[in-house]
């Protein structure tokens, strides 16, 4: 039996200890939030936070998190969404979303470890894959929760709006030349 | 399964039908024959797309999967627009598979014809392919077909329900429905009177629906337009949302499944060894049912999934040897180099005479190129779940193709297809992927042996890497001829592929036969004008299967197309934007796309130290998307490699229904084309694919992710496609680029640097 405490819940398995944290999580306690990719630690899609940290639970055997505090995105929002869901919904991340909970739980590590991260701090923390490519806007949707203003890129670029027309503008072609 | 003809493959089509069809009356889209919304307490259907609670709460019925591409969001939008409802209280719900739901829009959208054809002929056959879909009722999610298949009938649905509110609130107000009027969910009358929709929608649905409803003029649209937050999105912030994998029907068993590496082949021997007896597992179930093309396998079922995959891996299993081990990459670009040699093609557009064109040219070039196999790689990897009890089947599973799925799992656990219920969940991506049934039938065969408990079977990354449907591998000559003052007089574009619907058709086990209009997409209907101009394909077949990828056809042949046409420019001493633009005085949509692209980039204006810009455009899918890309070369752990900082996009896609799902839908498009023109390489050696996982099948991450600025062009023509017409422009984008910066020509992708 192994004991684990799952957002702020001490949960009593009956799991090998040797289980994958993610195949505990999903199988055994229906926490169906935190998904599978790719069983090798490679994608992200499994991201929970141990102890303050961004863990791929796909790879670390249960048995190793026992006694250490474990959150999964079904514990972020204890009452209300947190300020990051919030940007998440704001700037429209999630497309397919299958993806979306490792994100999320990778960027509330990062803003946990450094409140207000630079482009280099995000491009590290967040490796997680998206297949729906919703890269920019969860860029975007961090820097939001982090109070930050998007500065402009150094190509000119405009600067995105807050709300939800972001990136796009209706034009009026130059017209056929 | 009996072999039959496929009808609905290439040219001859709408003569092959007329007469089966023309004496049957179009089949009504407004009511369902069948199928029921599932109806809450007090809720009322006013027809088959959409129900209202007496405490107002607008419930629209989606018959289109939502795979990221924000379909829960635009077709609500579409029919609350009519209804005149309060979108405050609009809620999608999936709709249940029946013929009404059928997507007309895919199989016009499969007929052979030009972009640019129009007339008698078009129209005829686009008429009775109207009729043709709405009698096979496919309810189909593909070919970015989702809002131009949905903007008549969810919008006539929607007046039809607002005629029949204001006809109750005119009866209970005693006045004539003229004085009424509809706003916000509420029924007005001058009088000062008024009714809420859940208030009326009783007494409305003892109303007769009227099937031609009076739509709205575009001025007055007051959601249509507007970048309307997304109906999915806060499910998916908090992990509520379920996909396949998620549920959890009652007693659920889980199965996890290993298969031939090499295409096609059996097992020889397996041994158990010791797999039965691990913790959990419950049985080991041999799975031969090749319906569907899926192939053999042996699965595990357990108490758990984690269970399952480490017993599976266990087994020990001697595979035949096959005669499609001596399958590989380099064999299979020769047989493509030699389908060309041989000259044995079919000819999709031939105008002006190339020979002569040829003969009046000063200059000629020419070109190979070629591309890989891809993998769909969806993140959510391929599951199913089935129960079968009582002559019964369930299945619930992330699916692009509903009607099928119910068709395959009746065949598969012979049942008729009304014994099936099909429970469709979010996809965790489709990208085409989820049009297949293989999934199904495995997952009902495991069903059929587990004592009417539900299973759900969920395939490895590595399984799911190895045994994807690919999107073709292909070769691509190029050959143009230019005159003494630069332009160009011929143009020939000779294909070597594998055909997508002839494979799909093959699985379906159907003949497959004529031409595949996929294979020529992109290259036989670009809208350049070319003095004369010619596309051929060569069909070669071998045993990868194939299947329909993010933009298909267009994906490979907007790269041979659009990069080759830069070689020219280069050659011709032109600029690749005023090339482009001397090929489409008659198109001006086109030309106003391409323009607004490179006006945004600043095309006249030197890029960012270091980098270079390339141009591409391509239609698809009822849209046109012109893309600039900023590129520069960095170092990376893999070496050189190109680093896209910035896309200038620019779309017209007719009347927009949501300009942020657009722009998603354009970010989304760039990022999966980039992905495949940087990494994405499925080889095959021995017969097998060689890639396993995300370590070898790499995909671009957020780091490496270009700023994509979407313009759009604003339009009241019908809607056009959105999912994946943004997707072709980018490698040809990106490898202009790349041209510009280091003088070699990209010529194969994935793009290696020397």
């Amino acid at each position: 039996m192994l004991k684990l405490n799952i957002n702020g819940t001490d949960r009593n398995v009956d799991a090998a200890p040797d289980t994958p944290l993610l195949w505990v999580l999903r199988d055994h306690l229906d926490l169906t939030g935190t998904k599978y990719g790719c069983g090798v630690a490679a994608c992200g899609t499994c991201t929970v936070i141990v102890d303050g940290a961004a863990v791929r639970s796909c790879a670390v055997p249960a048995a190793a998190v026992a006694g250490k505090k474990v959150r999964t995105v079904e514990g972020l929002a204890a009452t209300s969404l947190t300020r990051l869901q919030q940007a998440w919904i704001r700037h429209q991340v999630p497309q397919c979303g299958y993806c979306q909970s490792g994100m999320l739980m990778a960027a509330t590590a990062l803003l946990e470890k450094t409140p207000q991260p630079s482009d280099d701090d995000i491009d590290r923390a967040m490796t997680n894959i998206c297949r729906c490519g919703t890269y920019q806007r969860v860029r975007r949707a961090i820097k939001d929760a982090a109070g930050m203003t998007t500065p402009v890129a150094a190509s000119g670029a405009a600067p995105a709006p807050a709300g939800l027309t972001l990136s796009t503008t209706l034009s009026t072609p130059a017209g056929a030349k | 399964m009996k072999r039959r003809t496929f009808l609905l493959t290439g040219a001859g089509v709408a003569g092959a039908l007329v007469v089966g069809w023309a004496v049957t009356p179009p089949k009504p889209r407004l009511v369902p024959e069948s199928a029921r919304l599932p109806l809450g307490r007090g809720d009322v259907a006013l027809n088959g797309w959409v129900t209202i609670s007496p405490e107002g709460t607008i419930t629209v019925a989606v018959p289109r999967a939502e795979m990221g591409q924000g379909i829960y969001t635009a077709l609500p939008m579409l029919l609350a627009e009519e209804l005149g409802a309060d979108w405050s209280q609009v809620q999608a719900i999936q709709a249940p598979v029946d013929r009404i739901y059928g997507n007309v829009a895919l199989l016009i959208d499969g007929l052979p014809l030009h972009p640019d054809d129009q007339g008698r002929v078009v129209s005829a056959s686009e008429w009775i392919m109207r009729k043709v879909g709405r009698e096979l009722g496919l309810m189909v999610t593909g070919g970015s077909t989702s809002v131009r298949d949905a903007w008549q009938p969810m919008r006539v649905a929607g007046a039809s329900a607002r005629e029949m509110l204001v006809a109750a609130a005119a009866a209970r107000f005693r006045a004539p429905p003229s004085e009424c009027r509809v706003e916000r969910g509420w029924v007005h009358h001058p009088s000062g009177k008024k009714a809420s929709f859940g208030e009326l929608a009783a007494a409305a649905a003892k109303l007769t629906p009227n099937r031609v409803p009076q739509l709205k003029d575009p001025k007055d649209f007051t959601l249509i337009g507007k970048s309307l937050p997304r109906t999915d999105v806060p499910a998916k912030v908090t992990g509520e949302a379920d996909f396949g994998t998620d549920v959890r029907p009652e007693g659920l068993l889980y199965a996890a499944i290993r298969m031939a590496p090499v295409f096609g082949a059996h097992w020889s021997k397996f041994v158990v060894n010791g797999a039965d007896t691990q913790p959990g597992v419950k049985s080991i179930v041999p799975v031969v049912n090749q319906a569907a093309g899926a192939p053999v396998g042996i699965a595990v079922v357990a108490n758990g999934w984690w269970q399952a995959k480490r017993a599976a891996d266990l087994l020990d299993i001697t595979w035949e040897a096959h005669r499609n081990s001596s399958l590989d990459s380099a064999g299979i670009m020769a047989s493509f180099r030699a389908a060309l040699d041989g000259g044995k093609a079919h000819t999709y557009r031939s105008q002006g005479g190339l020979a002569a064109g040829f003969d009046r040219a000063a200059r000629t070039f020419e070109a190979e190129y070629s591309v890989p196999y891809l993998a769909h790689a969806t993140m959510e990897p391929q599951n199913c779940t089935a129960q079968v009890r009582d002559g019964k089947v369930d299945i619930w599973l992330p699916t692009q193709a509903p009607t099928l799925a119910r068709w395959i799992a009746g065949k598969v656990a012979g049942v008729a297809s009304h014994d099936v219920t099909v429970h469709s969940t979010f996809l965790g991506g489709g990208f085409g992927r989820r049009a297949e049934l293989d999934l199904v039938v495995q997952a009902v065969e495991i069903a059929k042996t587990t004592g009417g408990r539900p299973v759900q079977l969920m395939w490895s990354r590595e399984e799911d890497m190895a045994h994807d449907m690919y999107r073709p591998a292909a070769l691509a000559r190029l050959k143009a001829g230019i005159d003494g003052a630069g332009n160009i007089v011929a143009w020939q574009q000779s294909i070597a592929s594998g055909s997508v619907t002839h494979s799909l058709v093959g699985r379906l086990g159907f003949t497959p036969m004529g031409p595949d209009k996929t294979s020529a997409e992109g290259a036989a209907d670009v809208p350049y004008e070319f003095a004369t101009h010619r596309v051929e394909h060569a069909l070669v077949k071998n045993a990868v299967p194939l299947g329909f990828w993010r933009s298909v056809g267009h994906s490979q042949n907007a790269f041979f197309g659009e990069t080759f046409m830069d070689e020219v420019a280069a050659a011709a001493g032109k600029d690749p934007l005023a090339l482009r633009r001397s090929l489409l005085a008659k198109h001006p949509r086109q030309l106003a796309v391409l323009n607004l692209a490179a006006e945004r980039a600043g095309w006249d204006k030197p890029p960012p130290a270091g980098m270079a810009r390339g141009i591409a455009l391509h239609q698809s899918f009822g849209a046109i998307v012109a893309q600039v890309a900023e590129v520069s070369v960095v170092k990376t752990e893999r070496g050189s490699m190109p680093r896209v900082h910035r896309v200038v996009c620019a779309i017209d896609c007719g009347t927009v229904v949501n300009p942020d799902i657009v722009a998603a839908q354009m970010e989304s498009s760039v990022v999966f084309g980039l992905t495949a023109a940087l990494f994405g390489a499925i080889t095959i050696k021995g017969g097998a694919v060689e890639q396993k996982n995300f370590p070898d099948y790499e995909m671009l991450r957020l780091g490496a992710a270009p700023v994509v600025e979407t313009h759009i062009v604003p339009s009241a023509a019908a809607p056009g496609g959105v999912g994946e017409p943004g997707t072709p422009p980018i490698a040809p984008a990106v490898a202009n680029a790349l041209f510009k910066l280091t003088g070699r020509p990209v010529r194969s992708l994935p793009i290696k640097l020397g």
